[in-house]
């Protein structure tokens, strides 16, 4: 059994993402939740590069790695309280969300590997650059330029809506 | 050993409930919103490798995550502000202290 490099380099991205987001519900210190996040997510846009879509790979980074974890980072740096920084979590509740997420991924894990997908075994080419921006920006069939404003509407919203929240009154 | 579709649904497949298993037993507001983050990514990876390995020739599984990923980061930028704001006020995050609106 000959394993080629684009394997090898899944195999890893695949260990990574399964061990790290394990980790980060199993562990108790909230900061290293967050630390074994980031490798889940820089695992992901690991993903999205091998499967040779580059600019979302590059978006997942800034946004994020760059900027959700340190978002994460800080609020938890701000919210550090004594009796939170080990939490205690009961056993029952520990028994229910075991059995609950092993027997759906039992579940969902059979039903992918005996459903019989379509073969394409091939990893397309690049997205062009010039493919993307235009069908970001135009108004036509299969273009996306009203969900791109409804986006930025709402990241306007939500920075208004979290400096209302946040600030000191 | 060929690297088909059904693996990257089985590895999405297992970040979704590890993200379940921690919303149902966390009780630190930002560990559940960090398993909220787990989940909304798994979801992102089945879109990807649905367009990638299913529709090559479309593009709407990659604008589907592209619009996914700003949604999240709304998402985690206004929880934060509004864990930041409920610190502030009772000096706590764990989910059990959340009884305010209940008096």
């Amino acid at each position: 059994m000959e394993i080629t490099l684009s394997q090898a380099v899944f195999l890893f991205l695949a260990a990574v993402i399964v061990v790290c987001s394990i980790l980060t519900v199993t562990t108790k210190r909230i900061l290293r939740s967050a630390t074994y996040l980031l490798f889940v997510l820089f695992a992901t846009a690991g993903i999205y590069f091998q499967l040779n879509y580059s600019f979302l790979g590059a978006v997942q980074l800034t946004v994020y790695a760059g900027g959700i974890i340190v978002l994460y980072v800080f609020s938890i740096f701000l919210t550090r309280s004594d009796s939170g920084i080990k939490e205690k979590i009961k056993n029952s509740k520990v028994l229910a969300g075991l059995v609950a997420s092993v027997v759906g991924a039992a579940i969902c894990i059979f039903i992918t590997m005996t459903h019989p997908f379509p073969a394409s075994h091939v990893i397309g080419d690049e997205v062009n650059q010039k493919v993307i921006g235009t069908a970001l920006m135009g108004t036509e069939k299969y273009q996306y330029l009203l969900p791109f404003e409804v986006i930025s509407v709402l990241l306007l919203a939500c920075i208004i809506g979290g400096i209302l929240i946040a600030r000191k009154r | 050993m060929e690297i088909t579709m059904e693996y990257y649904l089985v590895i999405s497949t297992i970040m979704l409930f590890a993200g379940i298993y921690g919303f149902i037993t966390r009780r630190n507001m930002l560990a559940v919103l960090i398993s909220i983050e787990l989940i909304l990514n798994s979801v992102d990876i089945n879109f990807v490798a649905f367009n990638r390995f299913l529709f090559p020739g479309q593009m709407e599984g990659f604008f589907f995550t592209l619009f996914a990923i700003g949604v999240s980061a709304c998402e985690t930028a206004v929880a934060i502000a509004i864990i930041i704001n409920v610190y502030r006020n009772i000096r706590n995050i764990q989910v059990k202290n959340l009884d305010k609106l209940k008096d």
